[in-house]
């Protein structure tokens, strides 16, 4: 059957469901930040190994309330909201990162989140950051070895000169960003999740970096962008999810969406 | 049944439950467990990653120092010196023991290297969490990573241990090769203990706390600057007590390196079926903390 298939192949039936999030909430517990005070201290601190039978004052935040959407193969979907709405969350839950309080989540393959950030080194050169990130990500060395050159050339940090064989602490930041989205983004993934990636590096980059979103769009299945810019969701997104304070506000084409979410944005105009 | 999936994706009206359809088109649940030989397949494919992220960590370690990796063999030497300055000259601990220099340098370069082993693992988890959250691999990768870079560490001590032997006028034999299964056997133990520290240390930060002490006092009973034998003979202490000490882990690989080092350590100060306990010790932490580590796999990094 289509399990059978590439994910690039054209097999499967256009439309098939690649994400279902059904009746999903995402509660975070934070420790050691309890609302009582004198907590912290060394007695406190005491006092509840104590008292406790596994239950030391926790924090929670209740972060995405009962979301339900269903994403299908070749879709580009954006998930926009104010900070704080819940939307990197939904994405990490997604990608199988976090654990759902309540509802499920089925997923068609792997949704890998874009970033390499975590797996590179500061001390190591470009060079082997490349690869190390490229490995992290499941990579195989055949791959990288075929890759390799269009990582780097993609990320236009040679352009400059030879900084790729220099440790990645002497790079700027913009060029620093744009060598892990270049790693982040040599993989071909089945559903694709994107956090603000497209806010980095100058203007010729940012332009680039939406062409090879498409790119990806056409190869994966389905791309989930999450930005503050939105002229990058109207550029790259067919779909929107809105959220506000955890709860999905809006779900619909782009141009709808956004719409509304200008006239609450900037209430004003 | 590309009748319902024909339906635009916006419209609600899809007549199947969302369980349903997920089942219809072979969707799975995001981050559950892997079955243990899909973890172990999937562990396999990553042993790139698990080989370059050690090497890098290694490397990135020294890498703002002006001597480099040099650093790799100074520091365990400094450390063999001042072991030695403080038990071998102000304690004077060497009476008992013949070739005390190598016999001292060797306790503290295989000690350090399950000390390190079970620090880093006890950190593989809590201290990737950026890494663990942001990407999807077996975690087992982390602590695994971390005992090899311990290993690499290891052989740059083991270098400078030869020069240090060769320097005292211990010859070089035949049983030098006896190295190779110990370290396989010790390496073997320490990714075990380190998956088992792993697992507790990401549910309990606190405990990266505590394992300076437990491991201190791990040290100064697996007869690292003395030697068992010799403080033992005088002292009528229970035979339980007596094997016990001579039957950690610790100690046995120890023991184990001394004989195939140096040749004043003979075969008579080697406990009674070493090579067994050897075994045996590498067999239970490797595979039952493997197990006991995999057990948890869908919760690292969560919460």
């Amino acid at each position: 059957m289509a399990e059978a298939e590439t994910p690039q192949g054209q097999g499967r039936e256009d439309n098939a469901p690649t994400v279902i999030v059904d009746q999903v909430d995402i509660v975070y517990r934070v420790h050691g930040a309890g609302a009582t005070a004198g907590r912290g201290a060394a007695t406190a601190a005491l006092g509840r190994i104590l008292r406790r039978g596994g239950s030391p004052d926790v924090r929670k935040v209740h972060a995405v309330r009962n979301v339900s959407f269903t994403a299908r193969k070749g879709e580009a979907i954006g998930l926009i909201g104010t900070n704080g709405s819940g939307k990197s969350t939904l994405l990490k839950a997604v990608a199988g990162l976090l654990p759902v309080e309540r509802g499920r989540i089925f997923s068609d393959g792997q949704p890998s989140l874009l970033g390499v950030n975590a797996a590179l080194m500061n001390d190591l050169t470009g060079e082997r950051n490349v690869r190390l990130g490229a490995l992290a990500m499941g990579m195989s060395r055949e791959q990288i070895e075929e890759r390799y050159q269009e990582i780097v050339d993609f990320s236009g940090i040679n352009e400059k000169g030879d900084f790729i064989t220099l440790p990645m602490r002497t790079y700027s930041s913009g060029m620093a960003a744009r060598l892990r989205f270049s790693i982040g983004s040599a993989k071909d993934h089945d559903v694709l999740l994107i956090d603000e990636a497209l806010a980095t590096g100058d203007r010729s980059f940012q332009k680039r970096s939406e062409a090879r979103i498409r790119e990806l769009r056409e190869r994966a299945g389905t791309v989930f962008l999450v930005s503050h810019n939105n002229k990058s969701i109207r550029d790259t997104c067919d779909r929107v999810l809105w959220l506000e304070r955890g709860e999905l506000r809006m779900d619909g084409p782009t141009a709808d969406v956004l719409k509304e979410y200008e006239r609450f944005t900037n209430p004003d105009r | 049944m590309s009748q319902v999936l024909d339906a635009p994706p916006t419209t609600a009206a899809t007549p199947l439950s969302p369980a349903e359809l997920a089942a219809l088109h072979g969707l799975t649940v995001s981050g559950a467990r892997p079955s243990l030989p899909a973890y172990v397949r999937q562990l396999w494919q990553r042993r790139h990653f698990i080989t370059a992220f050690a090497t890098a960590k290694l490397t990135a370690q020294y890498s703002q120092a002006k001597l480099g990796q040099l650093w790799q063999v100074m520091t365990p030497l400094l450390n063999a010196a001042v072991y030695y300055f403080i038990f071998g000259v102000l304690m004077n601990t060497k009476r008992d023991v013949e070739d005390y220099v190598p016999f001292l340098v060797t306790g503290v370069f295989v000690f350090t290297f399950t000390q390190q082993s079970v620090m880093a693992g006890t950190r593989a988890i809590s201290g990737s969490l950026g890494l663990v959250r942001a990407l999807h691999f077996p975690r087992a990768s982390l602590p695994i990573s971390y005992c090899l870079q311990q290993l690499q560490q290891l052989l740059f001590s083991m270098c400078a241990l030869v020069v240090i032997l060769l320097c005292f006028g211990v010859p070089p034999t035949a049983s030098w090769l006896l190295v190779v299964p110990v370290l396989a056997l010790q390496f073997t133990f320490n990714t075990g203990l380190a998956l088992v520290m792993a697992r507790l240390g990401s549910k309990t930060p606190d405990i990266a706390q505590l394992m300076p002490f437990v491991l201190r006092t791990w040290m100064y009973v697996s007869g690292v600057m003395w030697s068992i034998d010799a403080v033992l003979k005088d002292q009528h202490l229970p035979h339980a007590v007596q094997v016990l000490l001579e039957c950690n882990p610790a100690a046995v690989y120890i023991d184990l390196m001394r004989f195939a080092l140096i040749d004043s350590f003979t075969r008579g100060q080697l406990p009674h079926h070493v090579w067994a306990w050897a075994l045996g010790w590498a067999l239970l932490a490797g595979v039952g903390g493997f197990l006991y580590f995999w057990k948890a796999e869908e919760t690292y990094g969560r919460g």
